[in-house]
């Protein structure tokens, strides 16, 4: 066959692109999913709360989020948003843009497991003399984070891969790299299936993570 | 594990006493107009047929519901009426009198047995920690559960588990001691070893509410029995009087019944 795989251009491309998958896939998705689990948190206790007002923007946020692309949110954030004067370089726009879809993702998750908690737990924590407050981090959270670990995983894991977008908002991580380097060379097939096979080999290491953390938290819960 | 509370008033008179308890759950009146007085160092059951409203009453005195209406007086010096607006402050004062032991138990299960006694003492009432881990220590050997002390609760068998949740109410130095059906989730020979802890903890003088169906045990340890359906006390006095020879026909009823059952 006159076209091979050219394995000297598989040799010679592989750092760069593990480079940015540690320099930008990682770090971005890194910042991101914090940044995003901290507003979920909010979103999710905002959801849960019996002021109507709060209740109703976390349901509102929820639902745009989710009701979305992804790739819109990227799009309005990096070049819708100069329009109104407001113009983020790129990696603050994708840092902005994914915490935001996380936060939507992670605050339902976030609620659904805090309301997973039966309600005898709190009751034992109002007995012992505990505000609501107190009773959620020492009582309910600690449970809630047992049962939301898995769903969070997988949000985790599908951050990892959605950051790829990010190259499109010119944020040069792993997939930006590997565009460069076939649009550079013309062998795309080599270079995207190679970007494929970092993001399942960084996506393999954290389901393996995924379930360590899961057997660590399983040896406290009955059932 | 003797009584450890600072009221001064004497043995015998009054500790708690609840006038006009009302509460109602939308239309439905569960609870209307519950009289009782609860005197110091005396156990009073509370029996009566499912969904009477005896688990509300409890709920109640613990502040987990907030009734209607009505008067809730624990010691000589603290009253709350709860036909006016009460303050948050108060509420958890009259908390504070009395503790709970649930009828699942509702062990907190991230924490070992020894962390589950200890938290209302630390977290809320601030005790220093070596202090409240001493005396967790000194009420789990009292229920013959030291050497769980670090395990967690879905390693002990119900009966394990509920003596540890009322090692937790006894951690709170509570006045009174509420019991809602302790054995009910239990198997037949689990119940044996709680009903032995709360003897005992009726023989040292502990004031307490006990709701059950073990009719048996009620007259056995009960001062005062309180009979309710409906949501009224249809009938109360002493547990032989009340089971043995009741005066109404529905606390007969009731009485029959539950012999047959057993
Ligand atoms: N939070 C609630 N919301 C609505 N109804 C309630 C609530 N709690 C209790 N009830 C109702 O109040 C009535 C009395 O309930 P309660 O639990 O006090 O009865 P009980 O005497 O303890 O019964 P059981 O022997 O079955 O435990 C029942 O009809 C119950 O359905
Ligand atoms: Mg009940």
């Amino acid at each position: 066959m006159e076209s091979g795989i050219d394995w000297e251009l598989v040799r010679t491309s592989l750092w760069p692109i593990v480079k940015y998958a540690l320099i930008g896939t990682v770090p971005l998705t890194l910042a991101s999913f914090a940044a995003g689990l901290v507003l979920a948190m909010a979103v999710a206790l905002a959801r849960l709360s019996r002021v109507k007002v709060l209740s109703g923007l976390g349901r509102a946020y929820v639902s745009v989020i989710r009701g979305t692309p992804l790739l819109v949110q990227l799009f309005v954030i990096f070049f819708g948003l100069p329009s109104i004067g407001v113009r983020l370089d790129p990696w603050p726009s994708a840092i902005i843009a994914f915490s935001l879809n996380v936060g939507g993702y992670a605050a339902e998750i976030i609620r659904a497991a805090i309301l997973s908690v039966p309600k005898g737990q709190w009751e034992a924590a109002h007995m012992i003399g505990m505000s609501n407050r107190l009773a959620l981090r020492r009582i309910i959270l600690p449970q809630a984070a047992r049962v939301s670990v898995p769903p969070l995983s997988n949000t985790f894991i599908s951050l990892v891969k959605d950051t790829s977008l990010a190259s499109l908002i010119l944020v040069t991580e792993l997939f930006r790299r590997a565009q460069e380097i076939a649009a550079f060379s013309q062998e795309f097939l080599v270079l995207y299936v190679e970007a494929a096979v970092v993001y399942w080999v960084l996506c393999l290491f954290l389901s393996v993570g995924q379930s360590a953390l899961e057997g660590r938290l399983d040896r406290y819960v009955a059932h | 594990m003797s009584r450890t509370d600072s009221d001064h008033t004497a043995v015998g008179a009054p500790l708690l006493t609840v006038t006009g308890l009302r509460k109602a759950f939308g239309d439905h009146e569960v609870l209307r107009s519950i009289d009782l007085t609860v005197r110091r160092g005396q156990v009073v059951a509370l029996v009566g047929p499912s969904g009477s409203g005896k688990t509300t009453v409890l709920r109640s005195l613990n502040v987990l519901e907030v009734p209607d209406a009505g008067v809730i007086q624990v010691g000589s010096d603290l009253t709350v009426d709860f036909s006016r607006p009460v303050p948050k402050r108060l509420l958890a004062s009259l908390r504070d009198r009395s503790a709970m032991v649930f009828q699942h138990y509702n062990l907190f299960p991230h924490m070992t047995v020894l962390e589950n006694v200890v938290e209302g003492p630390v977290q809320v009432r601030r005790r220093p920690r070596d202090e409240a881990l001493e005396e967790a220590e000194r009420l789990l050997a009292r229920v013959g559960l030291s050497d769980k002390r670090d395990s967690y609760p879905f390693q002990l068998s119900g009966g394990q588990q509920q003596r540890v949740g009322i090692v937790r109410a006894l951690a709170m130095r509570p006045q009174v001691l509420l019991f809602d059906e302790p054995t009910s989730a239990l198997d037949p020979e689990l119940v044996g070893e709680v009903l032995g802890v709360i003897r005992e903890l009726s023989d040292e003088g502990w004031t307490m509410v006990l709701v059950t169906h073990e009719l048996g045990f009620a007259r056995e340890v009960a001062d005062e029995v309180v009979f309710m359906d409906g949501g009224v006390v249809v009938e109360h006095g002493p547990a032989a009087k009340v089971l043995g020879e009741p005066q109404h026909d529905r606390t007969r009823l009731f009485v029959r019944r539950l012999q047959q059952r057993f």
